[in-house]
């Protein structure tokens, strides 16, 4: 196990380096920052070389980014164009964005597995069919959509929550925002755990457990949903990293400043090093997720373990 | 016994309804005119919140409020009228003899003084502070040693003609003839700014500290800065409300449905999406008047193709092939308004805006249009494209409308078509490259209400925003005269001689001037949008 877990840490040096190379790459190509930085007007020439002096601009690419991942591995991810270091947007960022994210996961988890159990068990009633429409309404139907008709009823019509998170964005805000972000995912979770629990419920450690007369709640719980569960395991892992990321669009309609919104703003200012930085430390989220998520394996099914 | 319990309750209710005016009142203490505070949507300012160092409306705003300089520009009417100076004196509009008012302070004590501004100015101007509106320095005299053209080492770091007299007296000398100069000096770049701000920088810029009006309470970089009247202001344009608390919104839709739900009580740019409810939702709560924005389209005169005999004709007939009032009425929902000249009427007809300028160079006449652009030898190369970045302010709409006007008046389905640049940098990094072939999409936000900001820096040979390098003799000759004519009123007209040059040739093809819009709660009253667009805080009342 030990081994394996060392293995994988050493995976995650190329794939980090790759991947922060390719997007200091293409925010490269995109043209010069510092052009924009004076709105419809021109940067005077002097300043213009000044700033680009400053940011490191003036450098070929391939030293920007040496001296970039050399500050990175030092703790220093440079300076936003606003005069803000990134380190600072991350610390105001990133718990926002955990904290959205956690809320979606949860009901992913709570909602998205009690239904499937429930429908999987029930396959082919009245119940199992009624979820599988919502949940093939809930994947049609955009993020946006959900998101925009979810703040005008609430927020405007009945007044029953705020249409805008605040700045300090509190769980108790987050719920709303979060249950729109984990709409998509939290049917799939719901479709998958349905079909997992539908497929392990004939098969032969269930027929055992049952005929050993161990209570219906515990065949459930501790033979077929900890069998059941490695996609959906395999499937919200992923998804951490993907809602951290992918935020942007519910971000944006419930104004939450979280990382969705400075990536955006990078991109819109085209700020290298807002978009690196950020993007660095997502790489490392999904990796570190799909670590867990490696390990989580092992833990609900002893023969991986052994493997 | 049941007398007591009443009792109990009414004290309870009086003890809840004081604590709730309390609380309106602005947190206690510091509320200027006892009256509440407004929430207004805000937008994250680009740059760090430096006078010289602002060039955008979000921060603007902000500097506008915490900052009174030597004039202001009237709220209503846009004339530069003196705040801090006491006179401003020339016998040769070079040099400039400032006198400050006695008795105005910093909101941290400290007295505003000649030093306070000349301190600052020299601040503005120096090369290796970055301040991207050094540039308004430029006529000072000295600032070539300062801020070096080349990007050299700068040879000094103070402006020479920029002398301290005594605590209240300063002296300007100007490397050139500049008449308009007081009235350019309402401008926040040219601010003052406290002692605090060179000894503790980082300090400051987290919790800036100004003159003005209000004083900064907080800031959360990002999401909120709160504002609150400040009691000592000198001033008479003393604050009508407690404060004002500005949210930072990723969206302007956002901010719109949190005034829908009363979460917020002032949107100062109303979503284009939402222009056909606003009068149903907001009644007379709303308001849509022209700034000093005009949308133009340039061209760039390196490219041989349109430097070239006729290619003034083709530019006219271009003119004429747009049809402003349609796309004005429904594109942007009379949120624009057709343009008659190049500068804008918030200028007046004193200040030289003239409705009749452009004359029929601007009006729809496709018939006209086709026949200049046959004159004038066709389109170069049988198609014109118009640049414009595609990333924000959905430019997309009106150029595609644009060219569908110019197409239907040509006659020719490619005639024009639009020709998207993916961000704004790239698009701003083409311009400055001159890899432009075509016209491209120019807006100018005006800096001071004159005239001359209008022409000078955009159609002056190598001037700063000439991003198109259009030069002409006799404009530039114009421009020289009206900068040394020291009566306004004959400046002003020398300056539309000069505007004139602009229509003959059709430098730039004027297409509207820009309106501010603005949405407010049932909480508020008097709001006003100024020139800048910008909503005059201090005047709101809030019940």
């Amino acid at each position: 196990m030990g081994r394996y877990v060392l293995r994988r840490l050493l995976q995650m040096i190329p794939v980090f380096i790759g991947a922060t190379l390719l997007i200091f790459l293409m925010v490269n190509v995109m043209g010069d920052p510092i052009a924009g930085l004076c709105g419809d007007k021109q940067c005077d020439p002097a300043t213009a070389a000044q700033l680009k002096r400053e940011f490191g601009l003036d450098k070929p690419v391939w030293q920007q980014y040496l001296t970039y991942m050399g500050n990175v591995f030092t703790g220093d991810f440079g300076t936003a164009f606003n005069g803000q270091k990134v380190t600072e947007l991350m610390a105001t960022a990133f718990p926002v964005t955990i904290r959205l994210t956690i809320v979606a996961i949860l009901f992913e988890i709570v909602i998205g597995i009690t239904l499937g159990v429930i429908t999987g068990l029930r396959r082919g009633r009245p119940v199992d069919t009624s979820v599988l429409l919502l949940t093939l309404v809930v994947i049609s139907v955009p993020t946006f959509v959900t998101g925009l008709l979810l703040q005008l009823l609430l927020g405007v019509e009945w007044g029953w929550i705020k249409p805008s998170v605040s700045p300090d964005a509190e769980f108790g805000e987050l719920i709303v925002p979060g249950l729109v972000l984990a709409s998509v995912s939290l049917a799939y979770v719901t479709r998958l755990t349905r079909t997992s629990i539908a497929e392990n419920r004939r098969s032969d450690y269930v027929r055992t457990a049952t005929a050993k007369g161990l209570p219906r709640r515990r065949v459930v719980v501790r033979h077929l949903l900890r069998n059941s569960l490695i996609p959906v395991v395999t499937f919200i892992g992923t998804d951490i990293g993907a809602l951290m990321g992918g935020a942007i669009v519910t971000e944006r309609i419930f104004n939450i400043h979280g990382v969705g919104y400075q990536l955006y703003q990078g991109i819109l200012r085209q700020n290298t090093q807002t978009v690196v930085g950020f993007v660095t430390v997502l790489v490392l989220v999904f990796l570190v997720a799909n670590l867990l998520v490696d390990l989580l394996y092992a833990v609900l099914d002893p023969r991986i373990r052994y493997a | 016994m049941r007398g007591a319990t009443h009792a109990k309750w009414a004290a309870c209710t009086v003890a809840v309804a004081l604590a709730a005016t309390a609380c309106g009142g602005g947190g206690g203490g510091n509320g200027g005119g006892g009256s509440g505070v407004l929430s207004s949507s805000w937008g994250d300012p680009q740059n760090p919140l430096e006078p010289a160092n602002t060039n955008e409306v979000q921060g603007g705003k902000v500097l506008d409020m915490i900052f009174r300089g030597l004039k202001r520009y009237n709220p209503k009417t846009g004339a530069a009228e003196d705040m801090l100076a006491q006179s401003i004196d020339t016998s040769d509009s070079q040099n400039f003899k400032i006198t400050i008012k006695k008795g105005w302070k910093f909101s941290n004590g400290e007295p505003v003084t000649a030093a306070s501004f000349v301190n600052a100015w020299n601040y503005g101007a120096s090369l290796k502070n970055n301040q991207k509106n050094a540039y308004f320095f430029g006529y000072i005299d000295g600032y070539d040693k300062v801020h070096p053209e080349d990007g050299g080492k700068q040879s000094a770091d103070t402006l020479s003609g920029l002398k301290v007299v005594d605590d209240t007296t300063f002296t300007v000398k100007l490397t050139q003839k500049f008449s308009t100069f007081p009235d350019t000096l309402g401008y926040a770049a040219f601010a003052p700014l406290p002692k605090a701000f060179y000894d503790d920088h980082a300090g400051w810029i987290g919790k800036p500290v100004g003159n003005g009006p209000y004083q900064v309470q907080s800031y959360a970089k990002g999401s909120q800065m709160s504002l609150r009247a400040w009691d000592g202001y000198p001033g008479s344009d003393k604050a009508q409300n407690g404060g004002v608390d500005l949210k930072v919104y990723t969206d302007n839709n956002t901010a719109y449905t949190d005034l829908m739900a009363g979460n917020l009580d002032l949107v100062d740019d109303v979503p284009a999406a939402q222009l056909k409810n606003v009068k149903s939702d907001l009644g007379d709560r709303y308001l849509n008047t022209p700034a000093g924005i005009i949308q133009t389209l340039a061209f760039p005169y390196y490219d041989k193709n349109w430097n070239k005999s006729g290619s003034d004709k083709v530019r006219q007939g271009l003119s004429m092939a747009i049809n402003r009032k349609q796309i004005t009425d429904t594109i942007f929902q009379k949120t624009r308004t057709p343009a008659t000249d190049w500068t804008s009427p918030v200028l007046g007809k004193e200040g030289g805006f003239d409705q009749s300028l452009c004359g029929a160079a601007c009006s729809y006449d496709p018939g006209q249009a086709k026949k200049l652009v046959q004159q004038g030898g066709g389109l170069p190369g049988g198609q014109v494209k118009i640049s414009y970045n595609a990333d924000t302010g959905s430019h997309k709409e009106w150029v595609d409308a644009v060219c569908n006007s110019i197409n239907n008046a040509l006659g020719n389905d490619k005639a024009c078509v639009g020709n998207p640049i993916g961000t704004f940098a790239d698009f701003r990094n083409q311009i400055t490259q001159k890899k432009m072939t075509g016209p491209f999409r120019a807006g100018w936000q005006m800096d001071y209400p004159l005239i001359q900001n209008f022409l000078q820096p955009l159609y002056y040979t190598n001037a700063s925003s000439n991003d198109g390098k259009w030069s002409n003799k006799d404009f530039d000759k114009l421009v020289d005269q009206a900068n040394r004519e020291t009566d306004t009123a004959k400046a002003v007209g020398l300056f539309q001689d000069a505007e004139k040059v602009v229509r003959d040739n059709m430098a730039a093809i004027p297409l509207w001037y820009q309106n501010g819009s603005a949405g407010w709660s049932n909480r508020l009253s008097n709001v006003a949008l100024n020139p800048f667009s910008v909503p005059v805080y201090n005047e709101i009342k809030v019940s």
